[in-house]
């Protein structure tokens, strides 16, 4: 950090939302030409100064330094009048329209688009970097795999002369190699000046690609470093201010198969074959994980698995028992259970009452149901009991569900599901966007549900807890299984390559 | 407190309106008033009136709460009208008041009839029911005028109505109790079918799913909720309601069939379902609002030719504005000078 | 020219007088929903539009300051539509509601007031009034087999609305397409925070479209009153503006479709008067209570075998708070 000028610097930024202090006194600075890690763990407030700089909120107190000179940043616009721009999480385009349609975007250089199409089109031609990542101007944004979709949105940042980039979480949505070559970019970037901040919570990142790295927990800055001085173990004990804390797993000691898929194919709207002959067995008493990055089959996999996707050929059972042509709630009946990929879509609903969404699923048990009405007292108490053992805060069932934190809602969905007792789970990034804390605690919980006998399908985009939980895992590439691995001989490296299509080495 | 304040608000504008007419506005208010609540007569009609947007309100809310615009009242309750008058007067003379349960039953069943078509519409092939519940309307529109017209329209007579249905089979009047009005045993009714739509609402499994369906259809399914099913409960339902419009206009005050006789009360139900918040008992005191404007103003027009019946058309319309839509248009204001801390 | 081609070019002729002001709602209705705001107020919006081009045009005796006076109050209406779902981020569609219900109470009280009449305006004379236009040629070209009287009868003689229909079509297309505003309003009624992370304000762009969807609306309704009518009456506009909106919805949002609905509906309407009494293959004569249901009828049997969920603008009837 000595020697080269800080192109960003801010001072004392505090921000507070309500009770919760999400910024207080925030301090460093980022220099000129580097990638800067912003890191820290889900809630560390790590975001909200990401949305300071870019001005979607405006600091309570503090000091904002672009270039030397102070910055009022109220809004985007005035951000990218400094020349900050912003890569989202969740993609900022309009799906329905053009690379170049979304491009202009404000961007137009007058009321008839010419000169804006112009614009657009030079971007492009001087940042696509050679190789098969040419972008086709005239392609509709969803029809665009992520890996490209984040490339638009870079350079949809770039054409609007930002110098500064900030990216939210770039890598949630990409395989290992299309994160490889997201970093290559960063690096060429800043080797031509432009100044990276890189917000993540991934510690493999950070070690990877950035010159310097923040520490953030619980709304302040805990470590300021260069990342060569570091490891990730150091930036990890700051992250939570503790050791990490692995559960316990008991030796595999699987069953007899609950779960029994045989060339499972399906085809989605467009009459693609989103599942290409899928295979696999999960026994009582294991997890079988399910490796790969969104878009790769697993949520139809999931889909197919709960009743949500029909199939077109193959078969699935369950204890012995052909369930394609059940509905899902004739599947639930049966004993199989699933904690959706995104609970506020699937799992949940935002607007009910805990009370109510500890009811969704259940609605026809005979424990929350009499004679067409609900037994509310009782589902009030069973909710009770779940608020108790999973440690759900506040412990207020009337609550709106939208409410509770991230890691709340998740323990009240797993919570919810787990009970049941299921013979088949089928998970679905159980732990995404939520702290660690309650990570750990719905890892404990799933292995609680092993060690009862259930056979529990995991699906998850983040490795470590694939080969933290699982007793085999299983790679899909392209809908089809490309590979199984038992989980002690499975590294990163060996996963990556099946995720990414390259053969199975022997 | 603030739902007060939006009321006046909108009985202020109201006023300015009639004074734009050269009106006395505070006279027409009091025209209002008496019109409406003055006497016994004038309630029963106020409450009479009520009834019908008790059940058109509701024949909106139900479907409301599983995501649906239900736009059909109109024709859920003519065809109501038609099933009912035709048990009224087949059955009528052999089963006399025996039959009352029976045509009752019928004008739901007819209104229900009349929903589960674009319901089934939009579960099988995805229909928009906003544009098939419109176009029912029509339809029943055009059908009614074709039967009262050339099939059941009284020998020898040129107004466009039934033969009157016997005596025996009209809903008991509650006139005795209140003074000479076309109240009738329907209102309780309506009362109670609104304490029903309640407690199928919030306390039964049925009217769980109807609400979850309504409230995110994804994770209803992915419950093993069958999103169709609680559509086509719910708009079959609010069909039912529609149709029971019938009892109160046909069987308890006209006692016969008339051309167009829903009047635009399944339209207004939307504006009381609205104003309720869709929820039972917020309908109950729409209607009761709307009951009066529409009794009121027909005092009102009486007592002051120049100021006509439009008037609380218009005053219903400011209501629905002012207490729908523009609800919190006060509420930060109001804080401030209750010295609350006002709220992002 | 036989009696049976005579009787097609009336009908065709009808129908594009009868789908000028659903056209004409329509894509206001389109600009209003593509921002992302339900509109169910094109019915209020073309009523108070029919009265107040009526009323001007009664009181000054000129077609021309109708015309102003009725898209001044429907982008009026338009503004306060916008102003309770842009600013209070209130319910859009008690919003649409409330705006039809006002409009309809208002329009006859106004009119009582003023004229004295019951709920309408006097009738207006030929010169507050818009006449039909002749194009160049009508007549020397009638002899030519054809084409000639399907210039006569179906393309000339038309109001001047009439064609300002057919070209507002083309040049909503083209400012949807081709503009600056036309491609920020598509992206705002589908992906709001896309706009706003553009820098552009999100309540702005709704606040154009709504008064795009204002004058549209003004346009249709004075239509109603002081081209096609002379004069206005309550409820003159009988639930065309609930027919616009099922066209738009019809057409998927896209000013061409849409324009194709609204003809649907007009030749239907258009037909059924000329079926009434005519004894149809088959079944007969219809009863003309009957014949008029076959427009709306026709539509349910198109929805149904429509199968396809329609693309609606993925942001609308969502309010949108600025910021996270």
């Amino acid at each position: 950090m000595s020697g080269t000028a800080a192109v960003v610097e801010l001072r004392g930024i505090s921000k507070r939302f309500g009770r919760i202090e999400a910024n207080r006194s925030v301090s460093f600075s980022i220099a000129r030409g580097t990638i800067h890690g912003l890191i820290g763990e889900n809630g560390a407030g790590k975001s909200t100064l990401a949305h300071i700089l870019y001005g979607y909120v405006t600091p309570d107190s503090g000091e904002i330094r672009i270039d030397g000179r102070p910055a009022v940043i109220r809004s985007p616009r005035d951000a990218m009048a400094v020349g900050i721009g912003m890569v989202h999480q969740h993609f900022m385009l309009v799906d329905t329209m053009t690379v170049l349609e979304n491009l202009m975007l404000g961007q137009e250089r007058g009321p008839l688009l010419a000169r804006g199409e112009a614009a657009a089109r030079a971007t492009l031609g001087s940042f696509s970097s050679a190789k098969d990542s040419r972008i086709d101007p005239d392609a509709v944004v969803e029809t665009l795999p992520v890996g490209l979709k984040q490339r638009v949105e870079i350079l949809k940042a770039l054409h609007r002369g930002a110098e500064i980039l900030i990216l939210d979480e770039p890598t949630a949505v990409l395989t290992p190699i299309e994160a490889a070559a997201l970093f290559e970019e960063l690096r060429a970037l800043s080797r031509s000046g432009k100044t990276i901040l890189l917000v993540t919570h991934k510690l493999k990142e950070v070690m990877a690609v950035t010159d310097a790295v923040t520490v953030m927990r619980h709304g302040e800055v805990v470590g300021e470093l260069e990342t060569r001085s570091t490891t990730p173990a150091a930036l990890a004990a700051l992250m939570i201010g503790r050791a990490p804390r692995p559960p316990s797993k008991a030796p595999a000691a699987p069953g007899a198969p609950v779960l029994e898929v045989t060339g499972l194919s399906a085809v989605d709207a467009q009459g693609i074959r989103c599942l290409d002959d899928v295979s696999l067995v999960v026994r009582a008493g294991e997890i079988v994980g399910i490796a790969g990055i969104a878009g790769n089959g697993q949520s139809e996999l999931i889909e197919a698995l709960v009743g949500l996707r029909p199939v077109r050929s193959g078969t699935m059972r369950l204890d012995g028992e052909d369930i394609a042509l059940l509905g899902i709630g004739a599947r639930r009946r049966r004993g199989l259970g699933h904690i959706a990929e995104d609970r506020l879509d699937l799992g949940a609903i935002a607007g009910f009452s805990a009370t109510e969404n500890a009811l969704l699923g259940r609605q026809e048990g005979a424990d929350f149901t009499r004679r067409g009405l609900l037994r509310e007292a009782a589902i009030r108490k069973t909710l009770e009991g779940w608020m108790q053992a999973y440690d759900i805060r506040p412990a207020e069932p009337e609550r709106s569900f939208s409410q509770f934190s991230g890691g709340n809602q998740q323990k009240l969905v797993v919570a919810r599901e787990l009970e049941r007792r299921p013979k088949l789970l089928v998970v679905g990034q159980p732990t995404r966007g939520i702290d660690i804390g309650a990570a750990e605690l719905i890892h404990a919980r799933l292995l609680a549900l092993r060690e009862l006998g259930a056979a529990i399908l995991l699906i998850s985009a983040d490795l470590d807890e694939v080969r933290l939980l699982s007793d085999r895992i299983l790679v899909m590439c392209d809908g089809r299984i490309a590979g199984e691995v038992p989980a002690e001989a499975a590294d990163e490296s060996r996963l990556g390559l099946l995720m990414a299509g390259a053969a199975e080495a022997a | 407190m603030v739902p007060a304040i939006n009321l006046t608000a909108a009985l202020v504008l109201s006023g300015l309106v009639v004074l734009a007419t050269g009106a006395d506005p505070l006279a027409a208010m009091s025209a209002l008033a008496t019109g409406a609540a003055g006497d016994g007569a004038s309630l029963g009609y106020t409450l009479y009136y009520a009834t019908n947007f008790i059940l058109t309100g509701l024949a909106v809310a139900l479907p409301f709460h599983a995501g649906i615009f239900n736009i059909g009242g109109e024709g859920q309750a003519y065809i109501g009208g038609l099933l009912s008058a035709l048990v009224c007067l087949a059955l009528g003379p052999s089963l006399g008041s025996a039959a009352i349960p029976l045509a009752v039953l019928a004008a739901a069943a007819g209104g229900a009839l009349w929903a589960l078509v674009p319901a089934w519409l939009f579960v099988a092939r995805g229909s928009h029911v906003v544009i098939t519940t419109i176009m029912f309307n029509f339809i029943a529109s055009a059908v009614m005028t074709f039967l009262i017209v050339n099939v059941l329209i009284a020998p020898g007579q040129s107004a466009p109505e039934s033969v009157p249905f016997p005596a025996a089979v009209s809903m008991p009047s509650l006139g005795p109790m209140l003074g000479p009005s076309p109240l009738n045993l329907t209102f309780p009714l309506a009362l109670m079918l609104a304490g029903a739509a309640w407690i199928f609402l919030r306390f039964s499994r049925a009217g769980f799913e109807v609400r979850a369906a309504g409230a995110n259809p994804h994770a209803a399914r992915a419950a093993g909720i069958s999103v169709g099913a609680a559509v086509a409960l719910s708009l079959t339902l609010g069909g039912a309601l529609a149709g029971l419009v019938a009892v109160n206009e046909l069987m308890g005050a006209q006692h016969r069939l008339l051309l167009d006789f829903p009047a635009g009360y399944g339209f207004m139900g939307i504006a009381v379902a609205l104003m309720g918040r869709n929820h039972p008992f917020g309908i109950c005191l729409a209607a009761l609002f709307f009951g009066a404007l529409y009794q009121g103003g027909t005092e009102l027009s009486f007592e002051l030719p120049q100021v006509t019946r439009d008037i609380v058309v218009v005053m219903e319309g400011l209501a629905v504005l002012f207490c729908g839509a523009l609800e919190n248009l006060f509420r930060a204001r109001i804080s401030r000078w209750l010295g609350h801390e006002a709220s992002a | 020219m036989s009696d049976a081609g005579a009787e097609l070019l009336s009908v065709l002729a009808a129908m594009l007088r009868l789908a000028t002001p659903l056209v004409l709602a329509a894509l206001g209705g389109l600009f209003c929903e593509r921002s992302g705001i339900i509109d169910i107020g094109l019915e209020g919006k073309m009523l108070g539009s029919a009265f107040a081009a009526a009323a001007a045009a009664a009181l000054t005796g000129s077609a021309w300051v109708g015309l102003v006076g009725g898209i001044g109050v429907a982008t009026l209406l338009a503004l306060l539509h916008a102003f309770a779902a842009v600013t209070q981020r209130g319910d859009q569609v008690i919003t649409g509601m409330a705006l039809n219900i006002l409009v309809a109470g208002l329009a006859p009280v106004l009119a009582t007031s003023w004229f004295h009449l019951d709920g309408m305006t006097p009738a207006l004379p030929p010169t507050a009034r818009f006449e039909a236009l002749t194009l160049p040629g009508a007549a020397a070209f009638s002899g030519v087999p054809l084409l000639g009287p399907a210039y006569l009868r179906v393309i000339s003689g038309h109001n001047g609305f009439v064609y300002g229909a057919i070209l507002a079509v083309a040049l909503v297309a083209l400012v949807l397409h081709r503009t600056r505003f036309g491609l920020r309003l598509r992206a705002v009624g589908d992906h709001p925070q896309a706009i706003e992370t553009a820098g552009i304000s999100v309540a702005w762009l709704r606040y154009r479209a709504l008064l795009m969807t204002g004058v549209l609306c003004g346009l249709a309704g004075a239509y109603l009153s002081i081209a096609a009518g002379a004069g206005f009456t309550r409820s003159m506009t009988a639930g065309r503006g609930y027919l616009a909106l099922a066209a738009l919805i019809f057409g998927r949002w896209r000013p061409l479709p849409t324009a194709l609905a609204c003809l649907l509906f007009a030749v239907a309407d258009a037909a059924q008067t000329r079926l009434q009494g005519v004894a149809l293959p088959l079944v007969g004569v219809v009863p003309v209570e009957l014949v008029s249901a076959i427009p709306y009828a026709l539509t349910v049997l198109l929805l149904a075998g429509f199968v396809g969920s329609s693309r609606a603008p993925r942001a609308l009837g969502i309010p949108y708070a600025r910021g996270r």
